[in-house]
């Protein structure tokens, strides 16, 4: 089985995780699964480091990839933030 | 220490799973919080990993880049209101394409000087490219309607879906090249066209629909996403993109469900006026055949009844009535009135809209009720109080055939004894469509700003 395989076989099954577990999810949390998938697709991340990091000093490819990191650390940073204080607001009846 | 191998491997698969269980934890307010932390922790864990491989030979652009943006996004998440987080949250997912399209010109970049371009890599990099750019300017302007930059109404005009087909041929056209002579301008012009699809694709799409347009491109930073793990080989990129896109097409789903419409017509296009909720026309002056209410009668009833419900919606984000409407809650528990809040899926501009400016106005997520579990309760109620929803009480959504509502499920708010219904004109909600609750013997309504209306109505209370 070649690598592209391998990675549409953890692809189709992850659908699968996603589609289980999204169902379940309370429709009063709505908001916050929007910032909080927000903050995980954060995880593009990953790509962007292996771009900046690539190779020492400053080319095209590494420059790009310092504004790529910077913008998916805004998604991760800005999402769990934002989604921490909304969920620290949904309080039972004292 | 450097990871290599199986161990990057292995601690990609807990981060993934650890994902997976903070989106689990969405399943109660309760378990909410923990879900957000494991979530974090898996995060952590992916960035560390990342960082201490081989493949990544320098530090100062991703210490620099992290900190950069940690700063930016923490600063913009503890100061934003809560009424503007459709507007947040729209404007994250067109970071994540932009996102994504860097990452795809950046991987083309350094795999051409070290020499590794394959044509699956390449097939993968334009996948990416144009889901991203898509991503990336459709974001930016429901971001732009929602922040009001750009009119809420749809903007419609001949040929629209034509160009649009067109422009998509154009772009597969213009793949192809790239995979078959290895044109990196071909890839950048593939870039071009999909950021102008991204906002045709958006434009035509009226404000009231937004809770599905934010689903749906909440949706596609997922795939993005999952392409730019295909494109890197990333099992955890594949897997976390996997879990956003279908997280954003269930979403999608249950809005369009809750309006009794196709998500295939939602995005074609065109419904809707403008903004009901928000256009107060002193020309709207037709009040004939209703009942008007002074807001003391409206205390009277509530103060002596023994169920109130509330029904809130976009209105009441507009005028800011959340927390003066809690106030009023809390008054009428006292006096022995059993208040319960009740909201329709797609009241707001997004998914949960009501629910989270509830909450931040302290009121307790026990006392807030989705539709189908409150609907039987209107029969029992004293007095229903609609606060800035319109479409969604509109009863001719179950009995009148010729409606352009016909068949939406709605909030049964007519069943109650008493109806009252705070509204700053006669204006119809965004559907364009009158509500035939204003006609019916048991629903009266109060002009004026919700916000003050219910402030008046704490005094009265507070009087009495």
């Amino acid at each position: 089985m070649s690598a592209t395989m391998i990675a549409l076989y953890v692809f189709v099954l992850a659908c699968f995780i996603g589609y289980w577990v999204i169902w379940g999810v309370t429709p009063s949390l709505h908001t916050p699964l929007l910032s909080l998938t927000n903050a995980i697709s954060g995880i593009i991340i990953v790509g962007a480091i292996l771009v900046a990091g690539f190779g020492q000093g400053g080319g095209p490819a590494e420059i790009i990839g310092f504004i790529a990191v910077t913008l998916a650390s805004i998604n991760i940073f800005g999402g769990f933030v934002v989604t921490q204080r909304m969920l620290a607001m949904f309080k039972k009846k004292k | 220490m450097q990871l290599t191998g199986d161990y990057l491997a292995l601690a990609y698969l807990v981060s993934a799973t650890l994902f997976i269980l903070g989106l689990k934890g969405l399943t109660h307010p309760a378990s909410a919080r923990r879900g957000n932390y494991y979530a974090m922790l898996g995060m952590l864990l992916a960035i560390v990993a990342t960082v201490l491989t081989p493949a990544v030979r320098s530090y100062d652009f991703i210490i620099a880049g992290v900190v950069l943006g940690a700063t930016i996004g923490t600063l913009i998440a503890l100061k934003i209101r809560m009424t503007a987080m459709p507007q947040l949250v729209a404007a994250l997912h067109s970071f994540v394409g932009l996102t994504a399209v860097l990452v795809a010109v950046g991987t083309y970049l350094t795999h051409s000087r070290e020499g590794t371009l394959t044509t699956v890599l390449m097939a993968e990099l334009f996948i990416g490219t144009f889901i991203g750019a898509i991503t990336f300017t459709g974001s930016l302007v429901a971001f732009g309607k929602l922040q009001g930059i750009i009119t809420g109404k749809p903007l419609v005009f001949r040929g629209q879906h034509i160009l649009n087909l067109l422009m998509a041929l154009l772009m597969i056209g213009l793949g192809i090249q790239f995979l078959l002579h290895n044109q990196f301008d071909a890839l950048l012009a593939v870039i071009a066209l999909a950021l102008a699809l991204g906002i045709l694709l958006i434009v035509p799409i009226g404000g009231a629909d937004m809770p599905v347009v934010v689903s749906m491109l909440n949706s596609y930073s997922g795939w993005a996403a999952a392409a730019t793990g295909f494109t890197l080989g990333n099992n955890l990129l594949i897997i976390t993109g996997a879990l956003v896109g279908f997280s954003g097409a269930i979403l999608s789903y249950i809005m369009s469900k809750a309006m009794n419409r196709s998500i295939a017509s939602i995005v074609l296009g065109g419904f809707g006026g403008g903004e009901g909720a928000t256009g107060a026309g002193p020309g709207a002056d037709n009040t004939k055949g209703v009942k008007t209410a002074a807001v003391e009668d409206a205390v009277f009833l509530m103060a002596n009844a023994s169920k109130v419900i509330i029904v809130p919606g976009y209105g009441m984000a507009v005028a800011q009535a959340q927390h003066a409407l809690k106030e009023l809650a809390d008054i009428l528990e006292n006096k022995g009135v059993t208040v319960h809040f009740a909201i329709h899926p797609v009241a707001g501009r997004m998914p949960g809209h009501m629910n989270v400016l509830l909450a931040e106005a302290d009121v307790p997520y026990d006392h807030v009720f989705e539709m189908e579990d409150i609907n039987p309760e209107f029969t029992t109620a004293d007095v229903a109080l609609v606060v800035g929803a319109n479409d969604v009480t509109n009863p001719a959504a179950k009995s009148d055939k010729a409606s352009p509502i016909y068949g939406m499920p709605i909030l049964d708010v007519y069943k109650a004894h008493q109806i009252f219904f705070i509204k700053r004109s006669m204006n119809p909600g965004y559907s364009g469509v009158e509500n035939q609750l204003f006609y019916q013997d048991n629903c009266s309504l109060v002009f004026g700003d919700a916000k003050k209306v219910c402030e008046k109505m704490v005094v009265e209370l507070k009087a009495a």
